[in-house]
């Protein structure tokens, strides 16, 4: 067990700037993998953490260069290799499993093949002892039939098979360490919870070592042994898992754990100040010194050394750390928001909403009907009050985002109605809407690298919405947008800046800032956080919900994070297939006895904390098209009761806590199953 | 699968019906008609009455269309004007022609541009590229004519190695040809491969960066085997099609370069027919133009259908 396998050392890792300068992006950097050890790598992006997991497979990507340093594995430096030498090591000694399995599998090779290509480059098995080395392997990632998987290509299956087909490629060569490179992120969450079930049991299984590389503390805390914090480039704390997770010693890794969303806390996450340094610009000092509360000058002038605790087993970036032993009872703490008056009235309705993806044929398109008997979404009825957060849940396909596109007009519905304010009804046609229920729907997307233009700057951003909408020119267009800017926390000389010049997080406030120049009534706002790093997504959280308290917008929110949507939603509405689940006060819902897609959903999620393991319930399969008939939820359902699922839709019931539930079984029933 | 192919070959006859409808109709509006053309200024009286009689200008213009198109369909183009002969005389040889110099120029310069390309791309900013690239863009960028006739000074004249134009009758055999073609390959090639090198470079180099190039990498694929199974059939693949554009350039008649080799190509003919308004041949070779085109096109679709397993797939689905 305490054999060690890899060793990094001082390992720096930069590149030449363009006024010539050595730039580093990983910073002094030593840890050791030991045998048949899992150990989480966690930071935010442009913390370095994938540039150290690469470097020890001996890969260093183009336009980097290692500066000082070496990993050594098994008493060789992978970085003075020739390409030759790595590719004896790299799939037999040190495998990796990659973020985006869809994206590095080949496309034009069958699964077969790419796995037989790493059977025949690393073991001497002959053709016949290879095809049934490819079953068995297909088979221990819990593939469907192994045997044909075999001869399909990679963009026939689902995200999650892809994940998998990766692993068995990974173990093929009956590798002694494991490289995870963000192998979940991106996955629907009950897929997530499935592939990491399965490498905790591969891990188990063949005493391989592992190394996680992830954002998300939720996954690490599901596999590893131990975790190492990085940060800027730097370890900033390494040591057992639980210690980590329970009673973080360095501030950064306390504010991280504290600004994740969590399933058992109503309110919103404490959110950390300022973003992470980028490489280049950090100084002397701590490179935490901007964001951190312990801070004192010492701080300022002198970066502490990483300083091993013998009594934790823990090592420590940080002078002021004992501040932080045994404070960690208030991890479990969030910021209370104000709830929204709940007799206000219905801003906007929809009412038996249906929408259809499917292509009209010639005829139905000159008599402008859709005519689709099993459209993707369907029978959707929600009223929203003025003032409220509601979210819209649900795996990826679940029709969330449709919905939303249709409220905002980009999106023709084929039956049902949006009513907007006092009953009138919204066209479903962008154009036939009058300009100024255009100015009161205002939306906010997921990425802002996409949704801002690039040849703009800020000022020309955020004066569109003004020009269009108030007619606004000269001074005050630049009061307007100087206001706007101070709404969201941005200084005045943010006007200038170009997007490119901006991090994630003041991206996305821009991009709030846009959707509130327009003064809008409702605000939808497709996974407005998902792009976001954990301490951002706080951060623009907490804003959308001051903003929200100080101007009684309402927000219509989609999200496939669960966690989030507890933390800023009043009301939920769980959707599968396009069909509504289950819709109550966001409180109630997480509360049981809820719809069996919602149990699913809520056992899936993953906790940053190693007691809260998550329950799977229900096979992770891939349906494409909703069922024509009966319950949406008849083929993954863990508690369907028979025939009257597959043949009859279910009917609304209301729990005593006030959520509606849509299921054959009774309510009560559920609730005792549940228990 | 075969109901795809059926209806790309639909849509492929209704775009000839289409060129072959717009061509008749751009003759028929001319000024003029076939027999004042051809008949010049003894164009009056019992001669040109005669001459509307036999070419059977007399009956209705869609009448004449249809009898047009029913013969052409039965590969009966019709004689041509000046030289009285049938139009598929005068055009067999000159296919051939086109042909001849096409097929050498595409076994020659389709290979090198890809190869070009490759190495250009796995090479990149390195010496091999940096020499490689500056010759195609130079090349892409001097028209076809002044390097044709650059050519024509340098090795006809100076050195006197090769004859300057080609000299031939339009019936001359296959070896004759051959020895007469290497001036118009070269300049044809010149800038059909440099555009498709730079074309193969910047998908090759695409491919270079993407996640399953250093997936294979990490698995411990050895270079070239990777570059030959992970990177080429992926980087090629959106090459067929413009390769597809390329081909029918070239049997389309390499006009330029005919015209200054005074090679007896389709090319050639097009210009010779325009400005003899020799408008039976000018009807003929649109519709054999936009044949080639449309049945290149065609084969390219097919083969990145077949090629591609993403779309095949897709398509078997639906």
């Amino acid at each position: 067990m305490n054999e060690i396998i890899e060793s990094v050392k001082n390992l720096s890792i930069g590149f030449n700037s363009q006024k010539g300068k050595q730039i580093s992006i990983l910073r002094n950097v030593s840890t050791n993998i030991k045998k048949g050890e899992t150990v989480g790598i966690v930071g935010e992006s442009g913390s370095g953490k994938s540039t150290l997991a690469l470097a020890m497979m001996g890969y260093i990507k183009q336009g980097l260069f290692p500066l000082k340093g070496e990993c050594i594995f098994k008493s060789e430096d992978l970085l003075k290799m020739s390409s030759r030498q790595l590719e004896k090591i790299r799939g037999r000694k040190i495998a990796m499993i990659p973020q985006n399995a869809g994206q590095a599998l080949t496309p034009n090779l069958k699964i077969g093949y790419q796995i037989d290509e790493a059977l025949k480059l690393h073991t001497n098995l002959n053709k016949t002892e290879r095809d049934k080395k490819i079953s068995e392997l297909l088979n221990k990632v819990r593939l469907p039939s192994p045997e044909t998987m075999a001869f399909r290509y990679p963009h026939e299956l689902s995200g999650g098979q892809q994940q998998r087909v990766a692993v068995a490629m990974a173990l093929a060569g009956k590798p002694d360490l494991l490289l995870l490179d963000e192998p979940t992120t991106g996955l629907d969450v009950t897929t997530q919870a499935h592939v990491l079930e399965l490498l905790r049991f591969i891990a188990k299984d063949t005493g391989t070592s592992m190394i996680y590389v992830s954002h998300d503390l939720g996954a690490i805390a599901q596999v590893s042994d131990r975790i190492v914090v990085m940060y800027a480039g730097e370890i900033v704390l390494e040591g057992p898992a639980r210690k980590i997770l329970k009673e973080p010693i360095h501030p950064y890794t306390y504010g991280l754990l504290k600004s994740i969303p969590k399933l058992s806390l109503a309110g919103l996450p404490a959110s950390m100040p300022g973003s992470q340094p980028q490489p280049g610009s950090i100084n002397e000092g701590c490179s935490f010194y901007d964001r951190c509360n312990l801070a004192t000058d010492n701080c300022k002038k002198n970066s502490p050394d990483l300083e091993h605790i013998k009594e934790l087993d823990t090592n420590v970036r940080c002078f002021n750390y004992k501040e932080l032993i045994n404070q960690n009872n208030n991890l479990q703490t969030s910021i209370t928001k104000k709830s929204n008056n709940s007799e206000a009235n219905e801003v906007l309705k929809l009412k038996d909403v249906s929408i259809s993806y499917a292509k009209q044929k010639f005829f139905d398109q000159l008599l402008n009907k859709i005519s689709d008997q099993n459209p993707t979404v369907k029978d959707i009825n929600i009223d929203i009050k003025k003032g409220e957060t509601i979210a819209l849940v649900g795996e990826s396909g679940s029709g969330k985002s449709t919905i939303l596109k249709s409220i905002a007009g980009l999106l023709k519905t084929k039956d049902g109605q949006i009513k907007f304010e006092n009953d009138r009804i919204l066209s479903s046609d962008l154009k036939m809407r009058n300009p100024n229920d255009l100015r009161a729907i205002q939306l906010i997307f997921q990425n802002p690298d996409e949704s801002l233009n690039p040849n703009h700057t800020v000022e020309q951003i955020l004066s569109q919405p003004l020009k269009l909408y108030f007619n606004l020119s000269g001074e005050e267009l630049k009061k307007n947008i100087i206001g706007l800017l101070k709404k969201v926390r941005l200084g005045e000389f943010y006007m200038s800046r170009y997007p490119r010049q901006l991090s994630g997080g003041e991206k996305q406030r821009v991009a709030v800032a846009r959707a509130f120049a327009a003064k809008p009534d409702i605000i939808l706002c497709d996974e407005v956080t998902s792009a976001l790093d954990v301490s951002v997504q706080a951060a623009v959280l907490n804003l959308l919900q001051q903003l929200k308290e100080d101007l009684g917008t309402t927000y219509v929110f989609v999200s496939h994070d669960l966690a989030v949507v507890r933390a800023i939603s009043d009301r939920v509405a769980v959707l599968y297939q396009g069909r509504l689940c289950e819709i109550g006060p966001s409180q109630n819902v997480y509360k049981f006895p809820s719809h069996p897609y919602t149990e699913v959903l809520l056992g899936a999620v993953l906790e940053p904390d190693p007691d809260i393991k998550p329950k799977l319930v229900a096979e992770d399969i891939v349906e494409e098209k909703p069922p024509e008939k009966g319950c949406s939820f008849q083929g993954r359902c863990p508690r369907k009761i028979g025939d009257i699922c597959n043949s009859e839709v279910p009917p609304w019931q209301i729990g005593e806590n006030g959520n509606a539930i849509r299921c054959h079984i009774n309510i009560k029933e559920l609730a005792s199953l549940q228990q | 699968m075969l109901l795809l192919i059926l209806k790309r070959i639909g849509l492929g006859l209704i775009t000839l019906f289409i060129v072959s409808l717009i061509t008749f109709v751009g003759v028929e509006v001319l000024p003029g008609d076939a027999c004042t053309t051809y008949l010049e200024r003894e164009a009056y009286g019992a001669a040109l009455d005669a001459c509307i009689k036999r070419l059977g200008l007399d009956v209705p213009a869609y009448e004449r269309y249809l009898d047009w198109a029913s013969n052409v369909i039965r590969g009966d183009f019709g004689y041509s004007l000046s030289g009285e002969m049938p139009i598929n005389e005068v055009l067999g040889p000159r296919v051939k022609n086109s042909l001849v110099l096409a097929s050498v120029s595409i076994l020659i310069g389709i290979p090198l541009a890809i190869v070009l390309g490759i190495i250009t791309a796995l090479w990149r900013d390195k010496l091999p590229d940096i020499m490689i690239s500056t010759i195609t863009i130079f090349s892409m960028t001097i028209p076809e004519f002044i390097s044709a006739t650059l050519l024509i000074l340098i090795v006809a004249i100076w050195l006197g190695w090769l004859p300057g134009i080609v000299i031939i009758p339009s019936d001359a055999t296959f070896y004759e040809l051959l020895s007469n073609i290497i001036l118009p390959v070269v300049a044809i090639s010149m800038i059909m491969t440099a555009h498709m090198a730079r074309m193969v470079r910047s998908s090759v180099i695409q491919v270079m960066a993407s996640d399953y190039v250093q997936m294979a990498i990490l698995k411990g694929v050895p270079y070239w085997k990777m570059v030959f199974r992970h990177v080429l059939p992926n980087a090629l693949l959106p090459a067929i099609n413009v390769v597809a554009l390329t081909i029918a350039w070239l049997l389309g008649g390499v006009v330029v370069t005919e015209v200054v080799f005074n090679y007896p190509g389709l090319g050639r003919l097009v210009i010779e027919s325009i400005s003899n308004r020799d408008l039976p041949v000018v009807q003929a070779l649109a519709i054999i133009l936009a044949s080639i085109y449309v049945g290149i096109n065609l084969i390219a679709d097919l083969m990145t259908l077949m090629l591609n397993p993403r779309l095949k797939s897709l398509q078997i689905r639906k």
